[in-house]
């Protein structure tokens, strides 16, 4: 197959990929009897169009920064981590213990302790298939299915049986201490002049952004990355020029493990209060389909987490507003990973042969 | 613990480990010709609610089932053709799939019948009803074995003994036969296949086409025979406890009639935690034997409980003439 130009390889495939995702969301919409534009309409109107929609849209677009980094970071080392949702699950209990244990005075205080904890619970999630990947042999995907319905039972029995305050009926911790409520987008200075009304963003946000650059630097910037490239290239490579496959399998997944447990600091700190049941909703999952979408590079990654931010507050509009059932997320959701993931070579071949298309008329 | 208690968590078991047992069998022909398939839970979904919504509408459960077979066809068909046309990462193939049935299923529900993404409740021929084996109510005077008969064997939906027949099915078909043969082999190297003048896409697609059969009945079964109609979600994760009694049964079909019933039983189980609590001593939670399943599966992962090697060539997809 012939290879494509690398702006085309960068822009084009996943643009063409969403574009495909889009029109049998379009033809899906219609099917159930409902308008596709006026869809469109509703979902831009409630995520775009507002401040207090943008306040929705970048709260789901922290969440899915943080679980994109975590696939890409992995991916890059040629591990597919389809755990994010049960790191996530487990950094929510993390966040949870630091803010209910500790009385912390200041919010600030108890983010970073709340931040480290998640990242250190979400990272021995993560390290535990990573370490029976390396030195027993399992298959990463697998385990980490597995260690996804483990946290899932974990996160149940604690809610029920040992964190929820007597007296209390739902599964769920205690609240936190109004202390340690971060700052939402409202309510930090200059940017409260846009954001008029509360809303869920919070103060994370920037975190993400900063683990986006940081996620970068380390991959492209340090020994480590350039060891977790080549690694994700060529294993047998990788282990000529003496780079130890246990270091990188166990590195590349913790710091996964660790990213996709921050993702809690945003919902469980910022927005809920308190650690509930499926407190992550699914988040870890979409981080596969950001990763993708992203082409694996942060950049791509914050592009993505904000088109997601933007489907998941939309078609929550959409459920509010039309009869178009919210799930439609996830039906783009599951486009999105197909045409971008497992069809990405029907997308090439379809650009190639455009391509090649363009370049006969020129030389005729 | 006494029998009559044991004789109905048996019958639970079966009950419960019947869907695992064909989504089982199903991953196994996916599996053995080397397409990895995460998307058992996708299919199954996708079947349930075929078969549920066209059961109802029709008021027949056997076209109920078509449709649902019709319904996981299709999905194995995309499956087919991302990871064997177009050489995708089957992996991430399923993982799409999976969300799109998950999906798809509540608009279609939410649009057919308006009730929140479910079916109105199945009656008379749109379910598969039970069956009484014969004899079952003369022999049960006999000590031991005639209540086993009649409450633990007989008494069940159609599916249920079709699944238990094709786990021998399954056997002969993938050690007696030549399509079973040359279906192994895709799975462990395609390329000696080829040479052979056997084509790989074609048992590959065949493989995936059986899977597609098998998870249809597995998600009928769910909507028409276990429960009275499709629910959102209603496989709840049971497609991949199927992925792990096929890991648990190191790809064999006995192995994985005998990996179903286990995690069946500890389903089963989850159902009478009273009847846990009274054997063991002590207070064991459920969501311990939720997970139990799970656990074990990392456990044989880990090659802690014996090795589990899979089919060599799974999960790549096969290039001719490289």
């Amino acid at each position: 197959m012939d290879r494509l130009p690398k702006w085309a390889d960068v822009v084009l495939v996943p643009l063409v990929s969403l574009l495909f995702a889009a029109a049998i969301s379009a033809i899906v919409i219609s099917a159930i009897g409902q308008s596709p534009l006026e869809a469109l309409d509703v979902m831009v109107q409630g995520s775009l169009m507002s401040a207090y929609g943008w306040g929705y849209t970048l709260y789901y677009t922290t969440s899915f920064i943080f679980t994109g980094l975590a696939v890409t970071i992995a991916f890059h080392a040629g591990m597919f981590n389809i755990g994010g949702e049960g790191q996530a699950q487990l950094g929510g209990l993390g966040v949870a213990l630091a803010c209910l244990m500790i009385p912390w005075p200041h919010w600030s205080v108890a983010l970073l302790a709340a931040s480290l904890s998640a990242a250190a619970f979400g990272a021995i999630w993560a390290a535990v298939p990573a370490y029976l990947a390396a030195k027993r042999g399992s298959h990463i995907v697998i385990t980490t299915i597995m260690f996804n319905y483990i946290a899932a039972a974990l996160i149940v029995y604690l809610l029920v049986d040992v964190l929820r305050p007597a007296g209390q009926m739902d599964p769920a911790t205690a609240r936190f201490a109004k202390e340690m409520a971060l700052p939402t987008l409202n309510q930090i200075p200059i940017l409260d002049w846009f954001f008029i009304k509360k809303v869920p963003a919070n103060i994370t946000l920037f975190i993400a952004l900063a683990a986006a650059v940081v996620v970068w630097a380390i991959l492209w910037r340090t020994r480590l990355g350039y060891q977790i490239r080549a690694f994700g290239k060529s294993e047998a490579a990788a282990k000529y020029a003496g780079i130890s496959p246990t270091k990188i399998i166990m590195v590349s997944m913790i710091l996964s493990g660790a990213l996709a447990g921050l993702m809690s600091v945003n919902n469980v700190m910022g927005e809920a209060g308190r650690l509930l049941q499926n407190s992550s909703e699914g988040a870890g999952f979409i981080g596969i389909a950001v990763a993708l979408m992203g082409r694996n590079h942060p950049l791509g990654v914050v592009l993505a987490a904000v088109l997601f931010g933007f489907l998941y507050q939309g078609g929550a509009e959409l459920g509010l507003w039309t009869s178009i059932p919210i799930e439609l997320r996830i039906v783009v959701q599951g486009l999105v990973i197909l045409f971008t993931g497992a069809l990405d070579v029907m997308v090439r071949m379809l650009l190639v042969w455009l391509f090649s298309f363009g370049k006969k008329r020129q030389v005729a | 613990m006494d029998y009559a208690t044991l004789l109905q968590i048996l019958d639970s078991t079966l009950r419960l480990g019947t869907p695992l047992l064909f989504a089982c069998l199903a991953g196994l022909f996916s599996e053995r010709a080397g397409i990895f398939d995460i998307g058992l839970e996708g299919k199954m979904l996708m079947a349930a609610m075929s078969s549920g919504a066209v059961a109802f509408l029709t008021g027949s459960v056997w076209l109920g089932l078509l449709a649902g077979i019709m319904g996981s066809m299709l999905f194995a068909g995309l499956h087919g053709v991302a990871s064997i046309t177009f050489r995708g990462n089957q992996l991430i193939s399923g993982v799409a799939l999976n969300f799109l049935a998950s999906g798809i299923t509540v608009l279609i529900a939410q649009r057919l019948f308006g009730q929140g993404g479910r079916t109105p409740p199945l009656a008379g021929d749109a379910r598969f009803n039970e069956i009484t084996l014969p004899f079952a109510e003369s022999l049960r005077g006999v000590p031991i074995l005639g209540p086993l008969y009649a409450d633990v064997i007989s008494g069940h939906a159609l599916l249920v003994y079709v699944a238990l027949l094709c786990v021998p099915l399954s056997w002969w078909v993938l050690y007696r036969t030549r399509f079973g043969l040359r279906l192994r082999a895709v799975g462990e190297n395609p390329a000696a296949v080829d040479t052979a003048g056997v084509s790989v896409k074609g048992l590959r697609f065949a493989a995936v086409g059986i899977t597609g059969l098998l998870c249809g009945l597995a998600g009928a079964y769910m909507a028409t025979a276990l429960q009275a109609g499709f629910g959102r979600e209603m496989t709840a994760g049971r497609g991949y406890i199927a992925l792990a009694a096929l890991i648990f049964a190191k790809w064999r079909p006995w192995h994985a009639l005998g990996a179903c019933m286990l995690f069946g039983f500890f389903q089963a189980l989850a159902l009478r935690p009273d009847v846990v609590t009274a054997v063991m001593q002590v207070k064991i939670p459920v969501p311990f034997l939720d997970a139990l399943p799970y656990i074990l599966t990392v456990l044989v992962l880990a090659g802690f409980v014996g090795k589990a090697i899979p089919p060599r060539a799974g999960g790549e997809p096969y290039v001719k003439e490289r």
